[in-house]
């Protein structure tokens, strides 16, 4: 197993498909009345959160308490980073009080990577800057697989702020190596440049795509964007790039739309939709702890 | 003054030949020289080449002693074979006014290790918005005559207009850092594939193009010398290509680090790599190299950047960007384009048109007979391996640690005085 997971791309295709059927394991278990397994029972897991992000703090938190862990929580508001201590002297302080792994959220892409030259434990990147998000993306293969059976050959359409989308980067990554097609649909604007080296198609219109497509992911799109002109109007944006029910029509059947969440409701995502049965969304969150459960019991090394 | 013979140095990898070294000057060239009380220093197999002239140094002083001083920076340069270094303005204060030149001039001078040739800001607080007063800075003691407010780009069309024009008053050039401001707002690195996967904010090649083409054509409305520092594009040099075709007045330099680097380094995350302009791709070193050979880019410059270790043992974005330069850019010099230039063509590029173009008068001078004694021996056979904590540099923001490099500097002379031998600074 590997040592840290700072990238989709650290995960082949037979490392992630065990997390995945692992994840399948522990999901199993949210159905028991006791919900705990003894694992990682003496183990402390540190959630070391630079940005704000309530749901994928809890996510790991509820992961690492059914596996009995200890866990700390370290949010940079109300601590000591908010008066300036360094990224590398908190790794020391979280070295120094023994944690095994340390689980970080950062708003600079990379810092993960830093991290993990600092410290002897375990690193789990839960999102860094516009860089990569990779329990998400394996809690998203997780739900496209329970809800469409398989991975390979599935058509998946991610479509939004791919430029600034550590969603995207982490999904493109880790599809590309389970074996499904990824296409990208975003407006030139929201799509990097380099963009053409991904594994991934590119398109810059939704209803061509939305035909063949067996999954739909929307990815959050910030109004603010708006000020620095990738788009014109939040409006504009939503007509071309938005799914409404309209659109979710020219879907085939038995397709999915999901959202890594929080959504912008009537930005790239109408009501309807979010709220539809298609949509996995709440789904999404649940598997998130069963998939974060796989990573840390794998990462972590713990015995069955 | 001491007295010093050396023995069997190759003058620009020439026949081996003595050099009488007396009061400051080269006072004979020969075979079987030796004076009385002379001090021999053997140079047998070793090449001498004018002394080393960087037109783009930062010394840090004033403002950040803990990354560099006038004089550790003065002993890194010596180490590197260099006997002049031109010091960045952009210092705290801001070297914007002849006193902070002055300072640093004095500074430079104390420390006897380089010429230490202030470099003047082109605008006042290297804020874009109003000259410095150029003209006052040009009188002072320091005589300057290069003004640039690398760090940040001279933006404004008119104001870089006009300070190309008022300079020519005094035989003066600005020294542009060409950045488009508005296309590189939170850029980390190079705008391309490494970058799209790295997730990281893009400082495209255009930024940089944009204003060389806009600068190169100001220069050549109002008749005046332009400098471009650290080119870092294929598409950069296309530009120079044409301008220079066209007679427009304009010297370009490149850094040691764009010349062997690409952003691919980024992918460690390790801020060591960050620089601005920043690393760019293989197509763009492969163009920078043969530029260099062919003379469009006229100089090697180190862009020699030192920072403390907290401003880069931290995460990409917060890291300031920048990496030392002084004591490898020979040695990466040689490396990369070492057999295409010969020795004729490093004494060119990194001595002699550099001390044109700054208007250093005592350097850039081959060794002969009654020419200013500056100089330095390079053992072209040596190969040594980077250790940051052995530079001599206050910081330790090398990208090249570990790297086996070829070429060694063992001795420099500075006005007939040494301030290396044996590879170790005198003082």
């Amino acid at each position: 197993m590997i040592r840290h997971l700072l990238s989709a791309a650290d995960l082949d295709a037979g490392t992630a498909t065990m997390v995945l059927d692992t994840a399948a394991e522990m999901a199993a278990l949210a159905d028991r009345e006791v919900k705990k397994l003894p694992t990682l029972r003496g183990r402390t897991v540190v959630n070391l959160f630079y940005e704000d992000s309530t749901r994928t703090r809890i996510s790991f938190e509820a992961a690492a308490k059914r596996l009995s862990a200890d866990v700390i929580n370290f949010s940079a508001k109300g601590s000591s980073v908010s008066k300036g201590e360094s990224l590398k002297d908190t790794a020391l302080t979280l070295q120094a009080m023994g944690a095994d792994a340390v689980v970080i959220r950062h708003s600079a892409s990379g810092a993960p990577h830093r991290l993990a030259n600092w410290i002897d434990g375990t690193v789990v990147n839960a999102g860094d800057g516009t860089h990569e998000h990779p329990t998400q993306a394996l809690l998203d293969a997780y739900t496209m697989r329970s809800r469409l059976g398989r991975l390979a050959g599935l058509n998946v359409a991610i479509v939004g702020d791919v430029l600034h989308s550590r969603v995207a980067r982490s999904n493109v990554l880790l599809l590309h190596t389970l074996g499904a097609k990824v296409t990208l649909i975003a407006p030139p604007t929201l799509l990097p440049v380099g963009v053409d080296a991904w594994p991934a198609e590119t398109s810059y219109h939704l209803d061509s795509v939305l035909p063949d497509a067996d999954v739909v992911m929307m990815l959050r799109v910030q109004r603010e964007r708006m000020d620095q002109a990738y788009f014109p109007s939040a409006r504009e944006y939503s007509r071309r790039y938005g799914l409404d029910v309209a659109r979710m029509r020219r879907l085939p059947e038995h397709a999915i739309v999901m959202h890594p969440g929080p959504m912008n409701r009537g930005m790239e995502i109408t009501p309807e939709v979010a709220d539809s049965p298609r949509s996995t969304i709440v789904e999404q969150v649940a598997n998130g702890v069963s998939v974060r459960m796989a990573v840390l019991y794998l990462l972590l090394g713990g015995k069955a | 003054m001491t007295t010093y013979v050396i023995k069997g140095a190759r003058i620009l990898g020439g026949q081996k030949k003595d050099l009488l070294i007396r009061d400051g000057v080269v006072a004979e060239i020969g075979t079987g020289l030796s004076a009385a009380g002379a001090q021999v220093v053997d140079a047998d197999g070793l090449v001498a080449l004018p002394g080393l002239v960087d037109l783009h140094t930062h010394l840090r002083e004033p403002g950040r002693e803990d990354a560099e001083t006038v004089e550790t920076g003065s002993r890194s340069a010596a180490l590197g074979g260099y006997t002049a270094v031109c010091a960045m303005a952009n210092t705290s204060p801001v070297a914007d006014t002849a006193g902070v030149v002055e300072q640093v001039w004095r500074l430079g001078r104390e420390a006897g290790l380089v010429d230490v040739q202030p470099i003047g800001a082109v605008t006042v607080g290297l804020a874009g918005e109003q000259l410095a007063e150029l003209g006052a800075m040009a009188d002072s003691a320091a005589r300057v005559r290069i003004f640039s407010d690398d760090g940040n780009c001279v933006a404004d069309p008119r104001l870089m207009r006009r300070a190309l024009e008022y300079v020519k008053a005094f035989d003066g050039v600005v020294a542009q850092h060409a950045e488009e401001p508005r296309l590189t707002s939170g850029a980390q690195m190079h705008e391309g594939e490494v970058a799209a996967r790295l997730g990281m904010t893009g400082w495209p090649a255009v930024a940089e193009e944009s204003i060389i083409a806009r600068d190169v054509l100001l220069a050549e409305h109002v008749g005046a010398r332009l400098h471009v520092c650290h080119v870092s594009t294929a598409g950069s040099v296309e530009i120079l290509r044409w301008a220079k075709g066209r007679g427009i007045r304009v010297t370009a330099e490149v850094t040691p680090h764009h010349l062997l680097l690409t952003d691919e380094r980024a992918t460690s995350y390790d801020p060591v790599f960050k620089v601005n302009p920043p690393l760019r791709t293989a197509t763009d070193v492969a163009a920078l190299r043969a530029a260099l050979v062919e003379g469009v880019i006229d100089i090697v410059a180190t862009d020699h950047a030192p920072h403390a270790v907290e401003d880069k043992e931290c995460e990409w974005a917060y890291a300031r960007p920048g990496m030392l330069g002084l004591e490898t850019a020979l040695s990466i010099v040689l490396d990369v384009v070492g057999d295409e230039l010969g020795w004729d063509g490093i004494a060119e590029r990194m001595s002699r048109t550099p001390a044109r173009i700054a208007g250093l008068t005592g350097h850039g001078l081959e060794p002969a007979a009654g020419a200013p004694a500056n100089l330095t021996l390079v053992d072209p056979a040596a190969r040594w391996t980077v250790d940051p904590a052995g530079l001599a540099s206050r910081s330790r923001n090398t990208p090249y640690a570990a790297m086996t490099l070829p070429g060694r500097v063992v001795a420099t002379f500075l006005h007939g005085e040494p301030t290396v031998l044996d590879g170790k600074a005198v003082k």
